[in-house]
Parts: C-alpha cells; sequence; structure tokens
C-alpha cells in the first residue's frame, strides 16, 4: 500500500517561528474589531518568509485586462486578506494562485507567480500537483454527492491511498483541525448534503486540510453563511494559519480586519496598497483605500 | 354578456380548460388503447361455449352445426341476398355469426359466417368437445369411442376418462420426443457440423495430418454412435404414441379418427365449471407465453418471440450505452465549442429523425454484407459458402438499433453533464484531481441517472421497432433460440423471432386470418407488457442512482 505522504505533515505544528515579533501575538483572541486590530500590529511584511512572490502579473479575459502590474509577496503561515469594490479582481488574482483561471479558455495571464521560488506558469508545471499543495475553498459550499467520509478522503484517494486506517485518520485529523469532528463523528457515513450551510464549508474546508496543502485559498468563504457559521469559519481561520498559508479574499472589512494579517487593497485591477493589517485599516496611505475602508464607495 | 366572456377569458379559466382538456384525451386515448387490446387479446383464451344449431342453409334444406361465437355483426339483407345466399326474414337489416366450427382437415374451412335469422335451434349439449390438435386447428364433435391399436377400448360416456387418461400419457411422451429431437438430437447435429467445420478448416491450411483426420473419424465417430442410440429410443417412443386414438363424430355427420399423439388438450367447453374456467384461461395464457408457436404462428405460444426482444435490446443496451455515453463526454467536456462541434451535434440530433427502414438498409449494406462478409472470409472460411456473421442475425440487429438509438443516448448524456454544477467540478479540481479523475470519480456518477434516462428512452424505441429488423434478422419462424446448451452457448449470428415483427407476421401474411386475429391482439399486449417490464426496471436503476447523487436539486 502507498502511503508514503503519510502520516499527514504536521512539521509545521511544532515548529519555532522565524519572525522575531511574532512572540506578541496572544494566545487567545476576541472578535470584536478594535481587539482583533491589536494582534498584528507589529508585524512587517519584511521580516516574514515568502511563500508566494507575485511578479509583474497581468491577466486578460480576452481584450479585458483584469489584473494589471500585481506585484506582491503572501507571507508564510499568515493570513492575508484580499479586500476591494466587486469586480476589482480580487478573486480572479486568487484563482491564480492555484491555476483555477486554466479552466476559462480567454484568460490568458503574462508575468509570474513563484511558489517558494518556482514559478507556477512554467509548461512543465503538473497543474494537479500544484493545486494539491494550493488549496482552495469557494463561496459556496460544494461539497460532492458523497457521504461525509468520502468527501473528506476524496483527495487522499486521488492520491491513490486507499489504506482503511490511513483514511480513517487523516479524516479524523481534517475534521478535528476544521471543527467539525464532534458534530459529524457519529454520521460519517451520511451524505454530506444533508449538513447545514456552515456545516458543509466547514467539511469542505476539511477536504482541502486533509491533503495537506501549503496554501489555502479562501474565496469569500463566508458570504454565503449566517452570522453564526461566518464566526465559526473566522475561528476556524484563526486555528489554520498556524499550519497552512491562507489566502483570503472577502467582501466584508470587518472580516478582513478581525483575521488577517496582512491586508491588500485592489481597484479596477491594480493593487492599490497592501501592508499589515492593522496599519492598512487605520492608517491608509491611499486616498482610495481610504475612501473604501471608511465606506465612502465599494 | 360580453364583458362576462371577456372576463372570463381574461382570468385565465380557458386555458386552464384547453391544457386540462389536451391532458384528458391523451389519456383517454392511452387507456382506451390498452383495453382494447387487453380486452381483445385475453378474450381469446377464455372458454367459449359450442353451440349447436340447426341451420337453415336453403329453403327445406336443414344443416347441424357445432361452433364458437367469435363475433357478431349486423348487415343490411340486401347485401346477404346479392352473394347468393338465403335469408330467412324480411328484416332490412340482419344479424349474423362467425362461427369457429373446427375440423379444417374434413370440411376445407374452420370459420363461417352464419345467419342468426336461419338458426332454427340451439343447443349446448355437455358432452360436445373441442380438441386441440397440432394439426389442422381445433376438432369439434362428439366422442365416440377410443381405440388402442385400432381395437377399441372404451365407449360414449365410459370414453371419457380413458381419453383423458391416455391423453396425458401420449403428452407425456411427446415431451420425451420432444426433448430428444431437439435438445440431444440438435447437440448431436451441431457437434457434427462443428466436426466438419474443424475437418475443413485444417485442409484449408493444409494441416490435416493422417493423425488429426483420425481424431475426427474417431470424434465422428462417436457422435454417430450417440445418434444411432437416440434414433432407436425415439422410434420406440413414436411406436408408444401412435398406440391410441379417438374416433369423434363431427357436425355432418362423419366419423373422424385422430391418433392422440396429434392431439394436444381435449375440452368439453359446456360443461366446464366457473373455475374450471378460470382455470383453463390460466392455462392457455401461460401456454401463450412459454410455449414455442404452432401451426404456423396461428396457436401455441410466442415463447422465442419474447425471448428474441429482450435478448435483442439487451444487446443493443451493452452496445449502445457506452457508445454513446463515450461520445457525449467528448462533446461536452472534450471537444472545443465551436461551429464544428455545434455542426456534429446537430448532425447527431437529425440521426434521431432520419426514418428507421433507412437504418435496416444500412445495416444490411454495412453491418451484414461488408462487415459480416469479412468477418467470415477472416474468421469462418471454414463455412464458406454458407455464411456465419454475413447473414442477417441478432447480432447486427442489435447493432443496428444501437446506431437508431445513439442519438438519444448522446443528447440524454449531453444534458446531464451539463447541468452538473460547475462548482462541483472545481471542487475536485482544486483538490487536486485531473479532468479525467474528476470526470471517473465526481462527474460521471452524477450523470448517470440522465444516462439511464437515455437508456430507458432507447429501450422504449428499440423494442417497438420492427422496420429495420426485417432486414437485418428477424425471421417469421426460428428453430433456435440465440442462447441454448451447446458451447458456446450464446449464438449471436442466429436469426430470431421479435414481437413485433410476429405482430405483423400473424395479422398480415398468416394463411388463417381468422384464427390469427385474436393472437395480434394477444401478442401487441405482451409487447406492451415487455417495453414495459424493460423500462420499469431501467427507472428502477435510475431512480436508485437519483436518490444517490441527489446534489442536481441543491444546485
Amino acid at each position: 500500500m502507498e502511503n508514503t505522504s503519510l502520516p499527514p505533515r504536521v512539521h509545521t505544528l511544532n515548529q519555532t517561528k522565524a519572525a522575531p515579533m511574532d512572540q506578541s501575538q496572544p494566545p487567545t483572541h476576541g472578535f470584536d474589531m478594535s481587539s482583533a486590530l491589536g494582534r498584528t500590529e507589529e508585524r512587517a511584511l519584511d521580516n516574514e518568509r515568502i511563500c508566494l512572490e507575485v511578479k509583474d502579473l497581468n491577466l486578460y479575459y480576452g481584450e479585458k485586462q483584469a489584473l494589471a502590474n500585481i506585484n506582491m509577496v503572501i507571507p508564510e503561515k499568515r493570513v492575508t486578506a484580499f479586500i476591494g469594490p466587486s469586480g476589482c479582481g480580487k478573486s480572479t488574482l486568487l484563482r491564480c494562485f492555484n491555476r483555477m483561471n486554466d479552466l476559462i479558455d480567454i484568460v490568458r495571464t503574462e508575468g509570474s507567480i513563484a511558489l517558494h521560488g518556482e514559478d507556477i506558469f512554467r509548461r512543465r508545471v503538473d497543474v494537479a500537483e500544484l493545486r494539491r499543495r494550493i488549496g482552495m475553498v469557494f463561496q459556496k459550499p460544494n461539497p460532492f454527492p458523497k457521504s461525509i467520509y468520502e468527501n473528506v478522503a476524496y483527495g487522499l484517494r486521488l492520491q491513490g491511498i486507499n489504506d482503511r486506517r490511513v483514511l480513517d485518520e487523516a479524516v479524523e485529523m481534517a475534521l478535528k483541525r476544521s471543527a467539525l469532528w464532534d458534530e459529524v463523528k457519529d454520521r460519517l457515513n451520511e451524505n454530506a448534503l444533508g449538513m447545514s450551510g456552515g456545516q458543509q464549508q466547514r467539511l469542505v474546508i476539511a477536504r482541502a486540510v486533509a491533503i495537506e496543502p501549503e496554501v489555502l485559498l479562501l474565496d469569500e468563504p463566508a458570504s454565503a453563511l449566517d452570522p453564526i457559521s461566518t464566526l465559526k469559519i473566522e475561528e476556524l481561520i484563526y486555528e489554520l494559519k498556524e499550519n497552512f498559508t491562507i489566502v483570503i479574499v472577502t467582501h466584508n472589512m470587518q472580516q478582513a480586519a478581525r483575521v488577517s494579517d496582512y491586508t491588500a487593497f485592489m481597484y479596477l485591477g491594480e493593487l492599490i496598497e497592501y501592508k499589515n493589517t492593522n496599519t492598512l485599516f487605520t492608517n491608509p496611505s491611499n486616498k482610495q483605500t481610504e475612501d473604501y475602508i471608511t465606506g465612502r464607495y465599494g | 354578456m360580453t364583458t362576462g366572456i371577456k372576463k372570463w377569458f381574461e382570468s385565465g379559466s380557458p386555458w386552464v380548460w384547453l391544457t386540462a382538456a389536451a391532458v384528458s384525451t391523451s389519456v383517454i386515448m392511452v387507456a382506451g388503447l390498452l383495453l382494447l387490446i387487453s380486452v381483445n387479446g385475453l378474450n381469446h383464451f377464455w372458454p367459449k361455449p359450442i353451440m349447436e344449431v340447426d341451420y337453415l342453409k336453403a329453403p327445406g334444406e336443414v344443416i347441424r352445426v357445432f361452433g364458437m361465437v367469435r363475433e357478431s355483426e349486423e348487415v343490411p339483407r340486401s347485401r346477404i341476398e346479392e352473394s347468393g345466399l338465403f335469408v330467412d326474414s324480411e328484416e332490412e337489416r340482419v344479424t349474423r355469426h362467425l362461427l369457429k366450427i373446427g375440423n379444417r382437415d374434413a370440411q376445407g374451412f374452420d370459420f363461417g359466417w352464419f345467419l342468426d335469422s336461419n338458426i332454427r335451434d340451439r343447443r349446448y349439449p355437455e358432452n360436445l368437445m373441442a380438441l386441440e390438435r397440432r394439426e389442422w386447428g381445433d376438432l369439434i364433435g362428439y366422442l365416440k369411442n377410443v381405440k388402442q391399436q385400432d381395437r377399441i377400448v372404451a365407449t360414449g360416456e365410459a370414453a371419457v376418462p380413458e381419453l383423458e387418461k391416455r391423453l396425458k400419457r401420449a403428452l407425456e411422451l411427446f415431451a420425451q420426443i420432444r426433448e430428444i429431437e431437439k435438445d440431444d438430437i440438435g447437440s448431436v447435429n451441431y457437434a457434427l457440423e462443428r466436426l466438419r467445420l474443424q475437418e475443413r478448416k485444417l485442409e484449408l491450411k493444409d494441416a490435416l495430418t493422417p493423425a488429426r483426420k483420425d481424431v475426427i473419424a474417431r470424434d465422428r465417430a462417436a457422435q454417430d454412435k450417440r445418434y444411432e442410440k437416440l434414433r432407436v429410443r425415439l422410434s420406440e417412443l413414436y411406436e408408444q404414441i401412435n398406440r391410441d386414438s379417438l374416433t369423434a363424430e363431427i357436425m355432418d355427420g362423419r366419423e373422424l379418427e385422430v391418433p392422440l399423439a396429434k392431439a394436444v388438450r381435449v375440452y368439453w367447453p359446456n360443461a366446464l365449471s366457473w373455475p374450471q374456467r378460470v382455470g383453463f384461461f390460466l392455462e392457455k395464457t401461460w401456454e401463450f407465453v412459454a410455449d414455442e408457436p404452432r401451426e404456423a404462428n396461428t396457436e401455441g405460444g410466442i415463447f422465442p418471440a419474447i425471448f428474441g426482444t429482450v435478448m435483442m435490446v439487451i444487446v443493443m443496451s451493452i452496445f449502445v450505452t457506452p457508445a454513446g455515453v463515450i461520445a457525449a463526454v467528448y462533446l461536452r467536456e472534450y471537444a472545443k465549442q465551436g461551429p464544428i462541434t455545434r455542426l456534429v451535434r446537430i448532425a447527431v440530433n437529425n440521426l434521431a429523425g432520419v426514418p428507421s427502414i433507412v437504418y435496416g438498409v444500412f445495416g444490411l449494406g454495412f453491418f451484414v454484407y461488408f462487415l459480416g462478409g469479412n468477418l467470415d472470409q477472416l474468421f469462418f472460411p471454414e463455412a464458406l459458402p454458407a455464411p456465419t456473421f454475413g447473414t442477417p442475425g441478432i447480432f447486427w440487429a442489435a447493432l443496428t438499433l444501437a446506431l437508431l438509438t445513439m442519438p438519444v443516448v448522446i443528447v440524454a448524456t449531453e444534458e446531464g453533464l451539463a447541468r452538473i454544477p460547475s462548482s462541483i467540478r472545481e471542487g475536485s479540481l482544486a483538490l487536486g484531481a485531473t479532468k479525467v479523475e474528476t470526470l471517473w470519480r465526481t462527474v460521471l456518477p452524477m450523470a448517470s441517472p440522465a444516462m439511464m434516462t437515455g437508456l430507458i428512452l432507447a429501450i422504449a424505441r428499440a423494442a417497438g421497432e420492427v422496420a429495420p429488423l426485417m432486414l437485418v434478422g428477424v425471421v417469421k419462424l426460428a428453430p433456435s433460440l440465440p442462447l441454448d446448451g451447446n458451447a458456446p452457448f450464446i449464438h449471436l449470428e442466429r436469426k430470431f423471432m421479435h414481437l413485433g415483427f410476429h405482430i405483423y407476421d400473424v395479422g398480415f401474411q398468416s394463411p388463417n386470418v381468422e384464427a390469427a386475429r385474436p393472437l395480434v391482439y394477444a401478442t401487441s399486449l405482451l409487447l406492451v407488457l415487455v417495453i414495459v417490464v424493460l423500462n420499469l426496471a431501467a427507472i428502477g436503476i435510475r431512480n436508485h442512482l437519483r436518490e444517490k447523487y441527489r446534489a442536481l436539486e441543491g444546485g
């Protein structure tokens, strides 16, 4: 039985953080805006380890340019949020990271994105492998019409892991990490479509987490959910960043402020401002950013 | 007044009435159709009393007639008189009855029209006997005696139990004879034919060494010996079965002797009690479903036709499902959606509108003559010039119908694939699945109910199709089923019988129209039932799949 990639790669759990400012992070956290902003204050991008690096990225839908000259780095084991008005290209940018835009025939990309220094747009890159390393969760929960267990095991089975014991362990681990285990442990064999929307979304996160990606892309993961489910997802994001680099697209500025370490503001396909979340929200250097976060448009 | 009508129109009620009327019309038509074929078909198996009448054939000439009333109608008197018949009535319209009088061998015809007005006396004697025979249709008359090797063993009343006892024995013997003739001798013949082909094959390859020749000769001798043994046993059985006979007095007073070997069933219709009638009905119905046809398909059952229909549909499904699904997957998932794909799609859809006989012609020209002919040259040269696959058969019929129903499967599958939300595909791709993995693990299972819908439509169409089959494999009477005990058990090159064609054959090609007509209805009823059963099976599978992949309702 081929199970080389398991036991799950939890190597990051006990690893000491490289960033010197890290110790300031409080062990507990609240979710009102003021305290959320308080906890990432001293972080600066320069001190982070780089996970993804975007260089001169331009993207066109046919003739129309959707992303213009994007240059940015995504820090490792941090939460980076993309905010901006509808149609500003934040989701498009997110979908560049795992090349989901390849599915759209008319999309053309220029520039490069490097994952740990390796360009993901090179011809040789195995897209399926790239997507295994960079997981994604979509706006609307999209569980497969299978059992809860099979949903979580899907990605593992794709890798040829069929050993029941290994799968059991990985499924349990993933469900625990996505704070779903206690709710579903007695009905793993029931159809996932019988769950509530919030549970489905956490299941989808568990499904993505089960294959141990390096990066987790979240495309407005809470926009279709009620406030309590949203809260649970946010708590989950906070837990998950210990092990994963997280990039989240959100419409909700409070959410960005609550969960992210860094925030990028995008407007009309351009990256306007990108810095420490606290600084961006309290002291934006750009007029457009300020207008947006103070609610003057968007 | 006008405003009232206007208001009524505006309220939308006329629309409701119109649509409801359309639905009712459809329902009434379908129910009427089913009722008509059920009543006419099943009525045939119900035992009818035999009437004995004195009939005024011409003024002063009275004859005796035995008969079962098959149907009655009113006709203008003038029309009857014009044809030179005597009518004992002054009425403008007269009633006439179609009587089954039987005894075709003695009287020349077994059905006749008799005028109600000319009937003098009607009786229903309880000892009037009906005897179903293997040849010449039914015999209707009074039982006179039962003979054993031309020696009378019982007469009159005493002959009845004697006849029943001896008929039972004869039927048992007949079953044995049939088993030997059909199964045992059939398999000997099959083995001999294979030996002949084996020898010929070796001869063609110049490999017929004396040693091999000896082996074949030895096998052949063994089969000949087996045959000889069977032949001896068979002649014994024939001697036994031909021992008894019965004599009956028919309506014109003559006495007819019938060997019991030729009898199938004897009954006294006027003496039957209600439970006996029901039993008779069930027995006849079962015979119809489970037995083989007799007397140019006008008697006996239609089991080979049911079997042929079902087997052909199954073989067709085995071919059409994968082919249609694969084509649909390519069209929907892989082909670039452009003018060429659109053209292909239009062409596929239009294929569904091509008259089925055109497929028959294509099947004959391409499958039978071209493919079959070449297959014969390549794989069965030893049988030539007798064709193996180069002649119409169930395999080619199934392939032709697979081609005919392919568009339905393609269209249904494509629609199923299109309905799967892109979020599900993206979810799978985002987990590192390739396109093929996504297809196999998620998309195709979710589209399986749609594929089953396509298959259901294909089955419904294929099972009822007759025209193309006449060109590519269906026959009036197939000597053996395409599935039997001789290796390799499934003989797809054989010709087969089909319910749809059977209806056509019995209805239009039968030498005995009156005898065959009820069978048209009964066969139609059975064809409808077979299609319903096949469809229900497929619908059952589909519902099970739907239950399993319920995601689509959630969107």
